[in-house]
């Protein structure tokens, strides 16, 4: 499950145990309890409004962890967001060294825009991007820091099908040079299972399904078995599928 | 793609209109071909033309309204004995020690009530409630409180600009975007550099609009304050032509008004197209 290339690079791995939220008399997160291995890929699937940018803002520490919840995590940690959130006041390369300390700040910035191929766009002005390459700098903004912990909310979403499918090599390939533990939320059950070692869906506050995915890779829709885990994480998400029969 | 495709549409329609303007000049060459820019001129050149020929034809008496000429040869004259250099001088003073406190008090007060929560409870409040008050009527406290001296007229300058320096950049902290002060905050920026790297940067747009305002107020607040007692200054150079009925030398007077207030505006234009080159609008200009 962990990236070949460099298994020593991550050693701890993520532990929540007994996180609930509530906004209000909503309560989001349910006692959930969640384990990733160190160095795994995760999507993590469920309804609109079931909790998964509450709990990925809890994973970020971006809200204040709740009382008698225990979390282990492991760091330093990166965020993408479903928007890029680049500072428009800043050329693409200085968003992406924002808080890098030292002289290498732009060295650095420049070789992780290069991973990402926006070599050609080190200059540029965040307003000047397409939604890809904006997306695109976001991940090497993400990167640049070495996170042992990497959470995606809905990276993807806005982007068009075809970029999409770059973004998925290119996430894959990134994921594979720096091993970080990457969770994933996603709407798509075809990118979960296209992307990830292991799928959960969150119901109820709690993670109420997951599913490992063994299909070998580079994965694609016509696998044998693909189609037999689509159906079943629709099913879980609530969706029957006629044309899947 | 939305963006870089939005980018240059403004720009884009320019040539064509020039475009358009230039079929007919090729069919007939003897019409006017000037460039959309000069164009503009020409209607208040007619004007001025129109007022001239006026003022000739006795139409105009110059104790109403000087002639055109009269007027441009008044601010020679003016210019020549050098009364109009050292008024602007005195006038030039007046706004540019007001501005420096204006609107240094202005920035300090916005950050302040920006940037913590106490001091908004502390500053905001009576910002909001003396920002009702039109400021010009407190000329008669000035007078009581500072006399007759310059000290009011740096006063109400001052005045004049602080609150919308205030203004704008306390509104512009806070409408910074709060998902960019999170993303900041995951990729490790501390406060300070929370502050440095995101928030004054947002609120920079905002601040530059309250700039040209408090430029605008600055200048309102010199030729009121200009009209207390002034022995010098474009304000009492004005006052005085009065006296004598000279309404060239009060047109000059306005003249120049109006000419350090264009002068001013273009000044922050162009430092906002230097500091604001990121913004959409500007980008590839
Ligand atoms: N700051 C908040 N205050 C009050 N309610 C909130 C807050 N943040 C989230 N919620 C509520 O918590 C629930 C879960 O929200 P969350 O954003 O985690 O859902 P989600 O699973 O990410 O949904 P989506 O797939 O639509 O992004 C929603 O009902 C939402 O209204
Ligand atoms: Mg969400």
């Amino acid at each position: 499950m962990a990236p070949a290339n460099n298994p020593a690079h991550n050693a701890a791995p993520l532990r929540v145990r007994n996180l609930t939220r509530r906004f209000g008399a909503n309560t989001v997160l349910d006692g959930l309890d969640l384990d990733l291995a160190p160095g795994s890929f995760t999507a993590l699937l469920g309804r609109s409004g079931s909790g998964k940018s509450t709990l990925l803002r809890t994973l970020a520490e971006l809200d204040p962890v709740p009382k008698g919840a225990r979390l282990d995590l492991p760091r330093p940690v990166a965020v993408a967001f479903q928007e890029p959130r680049l500072l428009p006041w800043k050329t693409v390369w200085q968003n992406v060294a924002l808080g890098l300390p030292g002289r290498e700040a732009r060295s650095r910035a420049e070789a992780a825009l290069e991973e990402v191929g926006l070599s050609h766009r080190v200059e540029a002005w965040p307003a000047t991007l397409s939604g890809g390459e904006a997306q695109r700098t976001a991940l090497a903004r993400a990167l640049v820091r070495s996170p042992r912990l990497l959470l995606l909310d809905e990276p993807f979403a806005a982007l068009d099908a075809l970029t999409r499918i770059r973004m998925h090599a290119l996430v894959l390939e990134l994921w594979r040079h720096h091993g970080p533990t990457t969770l994933i939320v996603t709407h798509d059950v075809d990118e979960a299972v296209l992307l990830a070692d292991r799928v959960l869906v969150l119901e109820n506050g709690r993670i109420a399904e997951d599913v490992a995915v063994e299909l070998p890779r580079p994965r694609r829709h016509a696998d044998p078995g693909f189609a037999a885990l689509r159906r079943q994480l629709l099913g879980a998400l609530g969706v029957a599928l006629e044309e899947a029969a | 793609m939305s963006d870089t495709q939005a980018v240059p549409a403004p720009h884009g329609l320019l040539p064509g209109r020039a475009a358009e303007a230039g079929l007919p000049a090729a069919a007939s060459p003897r019409r006017l071909t000037l460039p959309p820019r000069l164009r503009r001129f020409i209607s208040p050149l007619v004007l001025v033309l129109l007022w001239q020929a006026a003022s000739m034809a006795g139409l105009i008496a110059p104790r109403t309204l000087a002639a055109p000429s009269t007027v441009l040869a008044s601010a020679w004259e003016l210019t020549l004995t050098g009364e109009l250099p050292s008024h602007l001088l005195v006038s030039l003073g007046r706004v540019l020690s007001g501005l420096g406190i204006g609107v240094s008090a202005g920035v300090a007060l916005a950050l302040v009530a920006g940037l913590s929560r106490r001091g908004e409870e502390i500053v905001d409040a009576p910002m909001q409630m003396l920002r009702t008050l039109p400021f010009l009527a407190l000329v008669p406290l000035f007078i009581l409180w500072f006399g007759i001296g310059e000290t009011p007229k740096i006063a109400l300058v001052a005045l004049g600009a602080a609150f919308p320096v205030y203004l704008t950049l306390f509104s512009g902290i806070r409408g910074v975007d709060p998902k960019l002060v999170e993303a900041a905050r995951i990729f490790g920026l501390d406060r300070r550099g929370l502050i440095r790297h995101v928030i004054l940067p947002g609120a920079l747009p905002s601040a530059l609009v309250g700039l040209r305002y408090a430029l605008g107020s600055a200048w309102l607040s010199l030729v009121i304050a200009e009209q207390i007692n002034a022995t010098a200054g474009i304000g009492f150079l004005i006052n005085d032509a009065r006296e004598f009925l000279r309404t060239d030398v009060i047109v000059v007077g306005l003249l120049v008004y109006a000419l350090l207030g264009l002068g001013a505006d273009a000044l922050v234009r162009l430092v906002e197209r230097r500091a604001l080159a990121w913004r959409p609008s500007l980008v590839k200009e």
